[in-house]
This record gives C-alpha cells, sequence and structure tokens, in this order.
C-alpha cells in the first residue's frame, strides 16, 4: 500500500508496490485513452517545489494531478521566491504541507527529497535531487520497457552517455537490479558510473562496462540514451570536451535487432539525430507520453482515499 | 631486564588502548581534550595483538558514547578501560555503530545536510574493514582521510 508514502528512492518500493502501480496505470492510459473523466483526486492539491528548471517532470505531474480532477499550487521561480531571501529547504516545506495534500520536489541538491520528508507530515514525491535519484522517472522507464518491449525479464539494455551525473541512470539500475537482464555501461571514461552506484548493483546484476557502443548494438533490446549534464560540470571546458562524444544516428539504428527499442528521459542535446524520431525503434516520446498515467497511478495511490 | 612501564598509571581516568600506530594524536584531536586533564601518550609501542599500536591515558576523563563513535571512526580496533583508583573497573572493545549522527561532515559539498538546513549529518557503517560509512541523505560514501577531514 502506497497510502501516504514518500516516495524517495525506487528503493522505497517493493516489487509488489512496482507492479501495483503498472497495473493501476493501465487503467489510467484507458482512462485517458478513452477520454473518461476522473475525480479521484477532487478536492486535493498538489504542491510542486521546483528549485531547477524542468518542463516534462514539471508539467506531466501537474497535468497528471488535473486529469485526475485534483488543484495544483506552484512555487514562483526560485530565485524570486522566499528561498532568494535565505529560507531554508526545511521552513519551506513546512509551510507548503499545510497548504497541500501532497508535494512533489525537485532540487539540485542531493538528498533534499529526504530532507523536506522528514520536515513533512504530507508524502513527498522526490522529482529529483542533484545527481541523486528520480524515482518516477525510474517508474516511468520501467513501464516504457514493459509496454513497448513486452516484458522487462531477459532483456538486454544498454546505457550509453552520462553515467555519472545522470540521475535518471542510478535509479534505473538500482531497479534493474530486481530483474533478470543484461545491462551494458558504455560512456566516456571521465563520466563513468560513480562507485556507490556501482557498489550497490554489482553481484546483482550482469553487466558490461565500456567506451564503444558500437560491439553492443546487435545484441541490444533496448538502447537507453542521456545527455550529458551540463549543469552538473564545474569545468565547463571539461563538458565542452565531452559535449558529442557519442551520438546516435539512423547507422546505429539500423544495428539495432528487430524489435528493439530506443529510450531517452528528455530532454535531448544532439546525442539522438532527428533522423532516429521518425523511426521504428524510437520510442521517447511514447516514454514521455507514459509519464502522465504512471504519475497518476501514483498520485492516486499515495493521496487518494 | 628492565620492566618498567613506559607510560605511568592513572589514579582516575580511561586508557585508550590498541590504538593504529600513527594514530594517537589524531583520536587526541577529535577528543577535543582541554587543559584540565593529564594526558600520557605512547606512540608505536609494542603489542602482542596488533603489533605496533599507540595508548593514550587520559587523568579525570570518561568518555560519552558520542565520543566512543567519533574513535570508532578512526581506530575501530581501541579498547577502552575505566580507571578509578589505579584499578580497571570496565574493560570494552569499541562497538562499530550502525549509524553516525551529527559527528562527520559529509565530504559531498552538493549534499543537503551541507546548505545550511536544520538536521545533522548522519551516515550510516557499509563496511568496517576498511572503514567505509555512507551518507543516507546524498548516498556518498566516505573512507579513511576523507572521514578524518571531516570530523
Amino acid at each position: 500500500m502506497l497510502k501516504n508514502r514518500s516516495i524517495i528512492s525506487i528503493a522505497d518500493l517493493s516489487d509488489e508496490d512496482i507492479n501495483e502501480i503498472f497495473t493501476e496505470a493501465d487503467k489510467m492510459l484507458e482512462n485517458l485513452n478513452s477520454g473518461q473523466k476522473m475525480n479521484d483526486m477532487e478536492s486535493r492539491i498538489l504542491a510542486t517545489l521546483f528549485y531547477e528548471p524542468s518542463t516534462r517532470t514539471r508539467l506531466s505531474f501537474e497535468s497528471a494531478m488535473q486529469r485526475l480532477g485534483g488543484s495544483v499550487i506552484s512555487m514562483a521561480d526560485s530565485k524570486t521566491s522566499s528561498t532568494s531571501k535565505g529560507e531554508t529547504l526545511a521552513d519551506t516545506v513546512r509551510i507548503v504541507e499545510s497548504y497541500s495534500d501532497i508535494i512533489v520536489i525537485r532540487h539540485p541538491l542531493e538528498g533534499a527529497a529526504l530532507l523536506a520528508s522528514k520536515f513533512s507530515s504530507k508524502p513527498v514525491i522526490n522529482a529529483g535531487d542533484g545527481s541523486g535519484e528520480h524515482p518516477t522517472q525510474t517508474l516511468i522507464d520501467l513501464y516504457t520497457i514493459r509496454k513497448e518491449s513486452g516484458s522487462i525479464d531477459g532483456k538486454t539494455i544498454t546505457i550509453i552517455g552520462d553515467l555519472k551525473y545522470g540521475r535518471t541512470v542510478h535509479s534505473l539500475l538500482s531497479a534493474l537490479a530486481r530483474y533478470r537482464v543484461n545491462v551494458n555501461l558504455v560512456s566516456p571514461e571521465s563520466l563513468a558510473l560513480p562507485k556507490h552506484v556501482y557498489n550497490e548493483i554489482k553481484g546483482r546484476l550482469k553487466v558490461n562496462v565500456s567506451t564503444d557502443l558500437e560491439p553492443f548494438l546487435a545484441q541490444t533490446d533496448i538502447l537507453y540514451v542521456t545527455r550529458i549534464q551540463k549543469e552538473r560540470f564545474t569545468d565547463k571546458n571539461e563538458y565542452a570536451r565531452l559535449i558529442g562524444s557519442y551520438k546516435i544516428t539512423g547507422r546505429e539504428a539500423d544495428m539495432l535487432p528487430s524489435g528493439a527499442i530506443i529510450m531517452h528521459p528528455l530532454p535531448r542535446v544532439d546525442e539522438i539525430s532527428p533522423e532516429v524520431d521518425n523511426r521504428e525503434p524510437a520510442k521517447y516520446f511514447r516514454q514521455a507520453y507514459y509519464g502522465v498515467p504512471v504519475r497518476m497511478a501514483l498520485i492516486s495511490m499515495i493521496a487518494g482515499e | 631486564m628492565d620492566k618498567t612501564l613506559k607510560i605511568s598509571k592513572i589514579k582516575d581516568g580511561t586508557v585508550i588502548d590498541h590504538i593504529d600506530a600513527g594514530k594517537a594524536l589524531k583520536v587526541l584531536n577529535i577528543l577535543g581534550i582541554d587543559e584540565s586533564n593529564s594526558i600520557s601518550i605512547g606512540i608505536r609501542v609494542m603489542s602482542g595483538k596488533i603489533g605496533y599500536k599507540d595508548v593514550i591515558k587520559i587523568e579525570n576523563k570518561f568518555l560519552e558514547k558520542i565520543e566512543l563513535d567519533k574513535i570508532a571512526l578512526i581506530a575501530n580496533r581501541a579498547t577502552i578501560s575505566i580507571i578509578k583508583n589505579y584499578e580497571i573497573i570496565e574493560k570494552f572493545s569499541l562497538d562499530m555503530p550502525e549509524t553516525f549522527k551529527g559527528i562527520v561532515k559529509c565530504d559531498n559539498q552538493n549534499c543537503i545536510t551541507n546548505a545550511g538546513e536544520p538536521v545533522r549529518s548522519e551516515f550510516s557503517t557499509v563496511e568496517t574493514n576498511p572503514l567505509t560509512i555512507k551518507c543516507i541523505y546524498c548516498k556518498k560514501e566516505m573512507s579513511g582521510d576523507e572521514i578524518l577531514r571531516n570530523i
């Protein structure tokens, strides 16, 4: 049961929780597709506290709440709100919890969502904390694999990109360790997976690590591409050196086996060429679409009656 | 053969024995002992148990839980003897705490605990040898010098 629970890390969810969320998301998807009006969250308020820019995550949470008949309140740009006057996150959360039934937070510092949950009696959903975790993105990733690839077990997943700072990758790997999958990790050496994430998954997942994508393509069922996280670099020269160091074009897409899919948490910069967008394996816009039913399921299970 | 102890006995206080050789000064540093205590230190003393060891004897000082946890972070093989009237009234090894609260600062500058929020740092023990601890907030793992420079 997820009622009134905060979701800070994908590790907070049991296998049963995840399956229940997916079953509920299937129902939400069906309702969305049939245009059925929903009122599960009528008279409930979701507060979004976004201390970092976001388009998809924020809009899909807001869309999910409104699709469920609920309302949304949002903090103005954190640069112009009380945060700029020096208010702590703890104080902000203590105030916002009295205005809402569920809080969604994105923050540039790691651990911010956990801190928020410790100061709130209302459930908190982590929508990304620095280079830490982004558990709802992971649920959407798993849901997309399940919908577009048939199942998760037995698949080979190749993850390419910024494995160091990409929080979606950290949460995704932690979740994939629950399934019988093979994982290939491809990145420039300086963007390799952090030790603590590797330690968490080693022994639980079959993992190959490389700087070269091509040898893995023919055996890949899911190619998961991530952007280099420009905002996490303190050395902008290092970012300039790495940008463009990998790119998925039609050539790479053609090397994938039949039935394989390409995913990306978006936004992309130039790591997937637009020529790939209309090809069969490209599922990243579909993946973004699934963000709404999955978040609807989560909100309704946490804050519903 | 001269069997005289290199460090004299204390009447009342605490003996911290079996400190890894060379770490005694670090232990004293984190305990923040002031001028009210007399201290004897043995550095690189022969020990059958761990080869060379350091020993600290502190007069009129009895350690609290938080101080024992701090020592565990630096020298987790240390043993503690409590002395009353020249007699050892209690002797024990350090327990490795499962969590460390408010003792170590997180080395990750991007961790929320370093942002002026009203929370104490909190770490869980991942491994005891070598000691590795993990911030419960940002999940950063720390060991060795990283721990020492953040106590």
